[in-house]
This record gives C-alpha cells, sequence and structure tokens, in this order.
C-alpha cells in the first residue's frame, strides 16, 4: 500500500503540471481584461500601462514560468520561513492578486476559514444525516420512511440551492426573523453569546448545502446497501443465529460503505471549492465567492492559483478514496 | 409417521405460500416428515420442487421476503419452531440447527476474516470468550480438513478455494455441534474431486459426531452413496419417501421412477439411455387440488385430476403419494 501511494504521488507531479499549464492556456484564451472594471475615465494608453506593468506583455511562456517560480518555488519557502521563523532570505515575488495587490495565498489562508465552517460542517452534517437515512430506507425498501426519504432526496437533490437557499432566507428571516439572511463574517466567537450568534447564522446556510449533499450521499448508501442485503452471505449471518442488528449492522454495512467511503472522499474537495452559489447567496465570503469574485474581475493570477489548489484537492482526495477502498477491502491489493 | 417420539426434528403440514406480483406462489404444500437422531436424510427433486423453502421456512430464515409460513408444528428440542419468538428461534438457528448453503464462493462475506465469521456463532451462541473462541475455531478449521489452521483464522474468504470455503462453512455450520445440520446442496457448485472430498468429509464427521443430517440434492448417485433414507419432493409436497435402498430397488411413484431413469446405472449393470423427464415442474399458484404431477405422468387417469393423492403406506418406512400402483400397473383401490 506505501509503495502505491509514493507511486502515485509521484505520478501525480507529471499531472498536476500538465494541468496547470492547461489552466494557464485556458485562461489566456478567455476574454477577460482587468482593467476592465477601472473607471472608464482613464484613458487607453493609460490602461496599456497598466497591462503592461501587470506582466501582460511578455510572452505567454514567460508568464506561465513566472507563475510557476512564484508558486511552486517562492511561496512554499515563504511559508517555510512563517512557520518556523527562518530567514531564508532573497528577494522573492509572490504570487499577487491584479485585484488586491496583495499575495493569493493570503487572501486564501484568510477565506478558509468561513469556507471550512460553512460548507464543510453542511458536508460533515449531510454525511451523518445521509448514512441512517441510506441503511434505514434500505432495510425498510418501499416503507413510508423510504418513500418520504426517497421523495426528499429527490427534491434536495433536483431543486438548486439557489431556490432553496432564497426560500429559506424568505421564510426565516424575512417571514419569522429567525437568522440573519447575511453571515457576518467578522463575528468573533469569543464566549457563549457570540458562539450561539455563530450557531444562528450557520443554520441556514449549512441546512441548505446538507440537503443537497445528504440527498445525494443517502442515494448511494441506499442503493449500495440494497446490494447487499440479497447476498448470499447475509443469509448465512442468519442462519448461524446472528442479532439482526448484526446481520444489518456489522455484516451489510461493512460491505457497502466501501463504495459510499469513497462517494464521500470523492467529494471533499468540493468542500474547499466552495459553494459557490450558497457563499454568494447567503453572503459568505468564502473561497468560492472570491473564485467568483476574481473570475468577474480578470485576476488571473488568483483564479489560476485558486483553480490549480482545487486541482491538488481533487487529485489528492482521488489517491485517499483508492487507498481507503484498498483498506476497507480486503480483495484489493495495490501491490 | 412411526417412530415420532424419538425424532429429534418432527415436522407436520408445513406450508409456504410466497406473495408475488403475479399471485401466491405455494412453494410448501402440506410436508410432513420426522428426522431420526444420527440419520442421514438425503431430499431429491428437480430445481423449484421446494426442497430449498421447505428447509429454510422451518428455521424462519425467509423472514425478510414476503412468505408466509404455516403449519401444525415443527418440533424440535422440545419447542414448536413455528410458534416460538424470533429470539427463540435465533438461538436454535446455528446452535441446534446447523445450515450450509449451495454457493460457497459467496456464502462467507468477503470483508471478514474466516475466523472472525468462525468465532461469531460460538461467542453468540456458547458465550465463549475471545480467546477461546479463537481456539474451537482453529480446532473446527482442523476438524475439516484445512492445513495450518490457526494461521488461517486471520485470512479472508477470498484467500481460499472453493473447496475449502465449503469446508468453512460446514466448520461454521458445526461450530456449536448442533443436533441437525441441513446441508442444502453443498456440493453442487464443487468439482467432481472436490464433492468426493466434501462427501467424504460429512461421512466421517457425521460418525464422529453422531449429529442428524439433511442432505439436499439433486444428485441421485450421492445420494446412493451416502443416505439412510430417502424423501422425493415435488411440486412442493413429498412424493414418495422410504430408505434408501428400497427407494432404488422398489420406486413407487411415476416421478421417482422417472428420476432415476435419468441417472446413470450405479450398480455398474447394462447401460441403459438415459431418459429426460419431459416438462417442467410446475408453479403453484393455489394449493393442489390434484396430483400436481399428474401432467407429466403417463399413468394418469381421472382419479389422478380430481384429488390429490394423500401419502400412503406401502412398506416399512415407504410411502408414497399416488393412485397408481406399479406392481400391478392398475390404478390402486380406493
Ligand atoms: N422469494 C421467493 N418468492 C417467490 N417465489 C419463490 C421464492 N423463493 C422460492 N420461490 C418459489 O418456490 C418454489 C420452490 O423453490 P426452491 O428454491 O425451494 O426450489 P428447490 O427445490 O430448492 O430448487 P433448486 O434445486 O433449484 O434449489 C419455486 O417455484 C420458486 O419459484
Ligand atoms: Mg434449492
Amino acid at each position: 500500500m506505501l509503495t502505491y501511494t509514493i507511486r502515485r504521488l509521484l505520478l501525480a507531479i507529471p499531472t498536476l503540471i500538465a494541468i496547470s499549464l492547461i489552466i494557464f492556456l485556458l485562461l489566456d484564451l478567455a476574454p477577460s481584461d482587468p482593467t476592465a472594471n477601472l473607471p472608464l475615465t482613464i484613458p487607453p494608453d493609460v490602461r496599456e500601462k497598466i497591462r503592461q506593468s501587470l506582466g501582460l506583455g511578455d510572452p505567454i511562456y514567460i508568464r506561465y514560468l513566472l507563475w510557476c517560480k512564484q508558486f511552486f518555488v517562492n511561496e512554499p519557502l515563504n511559508m517555510l520561513e512563517q512557520w518556523f521563523g527562518w530567514d531564508i532570505g532573497g528577494d522573492r515575488l509572490r504570487v499577487l492578486s491584479w485585484q488586491t495587490r496583495s499575495p493569493v495565498v493570503d487572501l486564501i489562508v484568510q477565506r478558509m476559514p468561513q469556507t471550512l465552517w460553512v460548507v464543510g460542517m453542511s458536508y460533515v452534517v449531510g454525511v451523518l444525516i445521509a448514512l441512517p437515512i441510506g441503511i434505514i430506507s434500505a432495510y425498510r425498501q418501499y416503507s413510508w420512511f423510504d418513500q418520504v426519504g426517497t421523495f426528499v432526496s429527490m427534491v434536495g437533490f433536483s431543486v438548486p440551492t439557489f431556490f432553496t437557499g432564497v426560500l429559506v432566507i424568505v421564510i426565516f428571516s424575512v417571514w419569522l426573523g429567525w437568522f440573519p439572511s447575511i453571515y457576518d463574517t467578522t463575528h468573533q466567537v469569543t464566549d457563549w453569546q457570540s458562539f450561539l450568534f455563530q450557531i444562528k447564522q450557520m443554520i441556514m446556510p449549512v441546512a441548505v448545502l446538507a440537503l443537497f449533499n445528504a440527498a445525494q450521499i443517502s442515494r448511494f448508501m441506499r442503493a449500495s446497501m440494497l446490494d447487499n442485503l440479497n447476498q448470499d452471505y447475509v443469509r448465512t449471518a442468519r442462519a448461524k443465529g446472528m442479532r439482526e442488528r448484526t446481520v444489518v449492522l456489522v455484516h451489510v454495512l461493512r460491505n457497502s460503505l466501501i463504495p459510499v467511503v469513497t462517494v464521500i472522499a470523492l467529494g471533499v474537495p468540493q468542500i474547499f471549492g466552495g459553494a459557490i452559489i450558497t457563499e454568494q447567496v447567503f453572503k459568505v465570503n468564502g473561497l468560492g465567492q472570491l473564485l467568483i469574485i476574481s473570475i468577474q474581475g480578470g485576476d488571473l493570477p488568483t483564479v489560476q492559483t485558486l483553480t490549480f489548489i482545487f486541482a491538488v484537492l481533487i487529485i489528492l482526495f482521488n489517491l485517499v478514496a483508492d487507498v481507503l477502498y484498498g483498506v476497507l477491502d480486503p480483495r484489493i491489493r495495490y501491490d | 409417521m412411526s417412530e415420532a417420539g424419538a425424532a429429534v426434528l418432527e415436522v407436520k403440514d408445513l406450508k409456504t405460500v410466497f406473495e408475488t406480483g403475479l399471485g401466491a406462489v405455494h412453494a410448501v404444500n402440506s410436508v410432513s416428515f420426522d428426522l431420526m437422531p444420527g440419520e442421514l436424510l438425503g431430499v431429491v427433486g428437480e430445481s423449484g420442487s421446494g426442497k430449498s423453502v421447505t428447509m429454510m421456512s422451518l428455521i424462519g430464515l425467509l423472514g425478510s421476503t414476503s412468505a408466509i409460513v404455516d403449519g401444525a408444528h415443527v418440533n424440535f428440542d422440545g419447542k414448536d419452531l413455528l410458534k416460538v419468538s424470533e429470539d427463540e428461534l435465533r438461538a436454535v438457528r446455528g446452535a441446534g440447527i446447523g445450515f450450509v448453503f449451495q454457493d460457497p464462493m459467496t456464502s462467507l462475506n468477503p470483508v471478514f476474516t474466516v475466523g472472525f465469521q468462525l468465532m461469531e456463532p460460538l461467542r453468540n451462541h456458547m458465550g465463549l470468550s475471545k480467546s477461546a473462541a479463537r481456539m474451537r475455531a482453529a480446532e473446527l478449521l482442523d476438524l475439516v480438513g484445512i492445513a495450518d489452521a490457526t494461521r488461517r483464522l486471520s485470512d479472508y474468504p477470498h484467500q481460499f478455494s472453493g473447496g475449502m470455503r465449503q469446508r468453512v462453512m460446514i466448520a461454521m455450520a458445526l461450530a456449536c455441534d448442533p443436533k441437525v445440520l441441513i446441508a442444502d446442496e453443498p456440493t453442487t457448485a464443487l468439482d467432481v474431486t472436490i464433492q468426493a472430498q466434501i462427501l467424504e468429509l460429512m461421512k466421517e464427521l457425521r460418525n464422529k459426531i453422531g449429529m442428524a443430517i439433511i442432505w439436499i440434492t439433486h444428485d441421485l448417485g450421492v445420494i446412493a452413496g451416502i443416505a439412510d433414507r430417502v424423501m422425493v419432493m415435488y411440486g412442493g409436497q413429498i412424493v414418495e419417501q422410504a430408505p434408501v435402498n428400497e427407494l432404488f430397488q422398489n420406486p413407487q411413484h411415476p416421478y421417482t421412477r422417472a428420476l432415476l431413469k435419468t441417472v446413470p446405472n450405479i450398480r455398474g449393470g447394462r447401460a441403459e439411455r438415459l431418459r429426460v423427464i419431459e416438462g417442467q415442474p410446475p408453479i403453484m399458484f393455489s394449493s393442489p387440488r390434484q396430483c400436481t404431477y399428474h401432467t407429466r405422468c403417463t399413468h394418469a387417469f381421472e382419479r389422478c385430476l380430481k384429488f390429490d393423492p394423500d401419502r400412503l403406506k406401502i412398506g416399512e418406512g415407504h410411502d408414497v403419494a399416488c393412485f397408481w400402483d406399479p406392481v400391478t400397473g392398475e390404478p390402486r383401490d380406493e
């Protein structure tokens, strides 16, 4: 397993380099202009100068290599300096956002907590409610519980979050006034009172996203359980006189979880991607929102860096999913 | 039903009906039989004749399906298995009655070690500690002839061959010293040499442990080799039952006679052409009101279409459910 993991990690390097290049080329093709959002009074020659100063006059391979150097060399060195208090020295240019002129990595670090709190929490909540629902729905297939579960997941899956998001805002913020409609990012949790407020402002975005996640995962869980409930080994377990609970929650569940766990692992990068739409609806300024703003502002270094980090996460969690599969299923041997 | 007092398992009028989309399927129709201690009872019949469903009904293994099991009684160990609670029934499964299934490749759970699966009934029914269960599990593997038993406990089913997996299944069924072992076509999925090994093993174990065995099979050749007594099933009924030699020498029911013609001559006599039985076993959409075999029977006459024959005793331990007498070649007296 270890050699397999190392081999996969090594293989990921050329893949990621290729991905970074493709992202770069695609972004270059996009007809975006970093000066487009500037006031119309700025004359064209000044705009041109701004573009030149951003390095847009250089040939594309220079710009790509520059980004590579900044991202793969300068940023890690900088991180080492910060973490360990070293002084490596040298004049290193970091990847800078064109819009804010601040380092992209700092922007990401700033926004990460919001995304993790809201989107990450909704994933955890989604998984936690999806698993039992999937298990019970499968065990009591076609019961009223299953029917209701099926209906709710159909709704959760097919109604977009921008609709459910606005719907809960209208109901719970506007009509009932229970929860704030806008997520206050500057809010600091210092005591019980502020913690309660944090919970309150998280409830709606987390619920909306959790419904969406749970809808998907509970369907997977249900299908996987159904597959396994009819297997011969289940009959064997019953014939041995095992308790029904043991049969279902040990024998069947352990087998059913294998594909579901990989699906869950594969979904983790989406958390970091931020749920772009939900973050917009609830004004959570997380990573998803950062991406949208950067795309709209033609802020290529930010878009490039964010997209590349997503690519890294996707590849990483693909590997995690495969390794988990091997750990959970004794029939799989990678070496 | 003669020596009923001594039987370990006494089944009376067992009926099983499946509710399906197409209507009710009467898979088992008033099956009655006794099983004596230490006896090896063979059950034969074509596919779909209700052999498996009968045995699964006995110990509530059809629980999660749409089956309705009914009957006069199924007496085992002083209890009526049709009336006891689910918990009591569970205590019988795996402890008093062991079960071996047809397909060893899929009957073991792929993600748990063989040791874990063997120890489960031991810990569950006999309340053994983990280490005691482990030791007993190793003994069991050894008993069924798996070499290096202690080490193999931590292997997974996919690390065993088909024949070895069936041995593991047998070990599992034997774990709690059951009084009755039900083997549902335990060798059908295995190749011939392994079949022979498993047969030998079962014979040996039976002599060693002395439990009663119900052996379900398609293969009359296997039955001839090991059974004491044979039941022939058709359409969810027992159509004939006799001691093994009696059945082979003096088959009464036209279905039994036809079945015997489908087997190569085991006594090494002149090779006869093998016959097939024309037609299909019926799917029973109602309980039988006429002889279920009449559509395929060459001797059927009008009584067979009007009544369902009862089992008629014609010799010591030999009964048959048929209106036709093969000795005279005439209908039996009414
Ligand atoms: N779950 C079920 N639902 C509906 N009908 C069933 C079900 N299980 C079995 N049956 C029906 O019951 C009848 C007897 O089936 P059973 O499995 O006992 O046959 P069998 O004698 O064991 O055959 P085989 O030799 O193929 O194992 C068949 O007609 C079958 O279609
Ligand atoms: Mg069967």
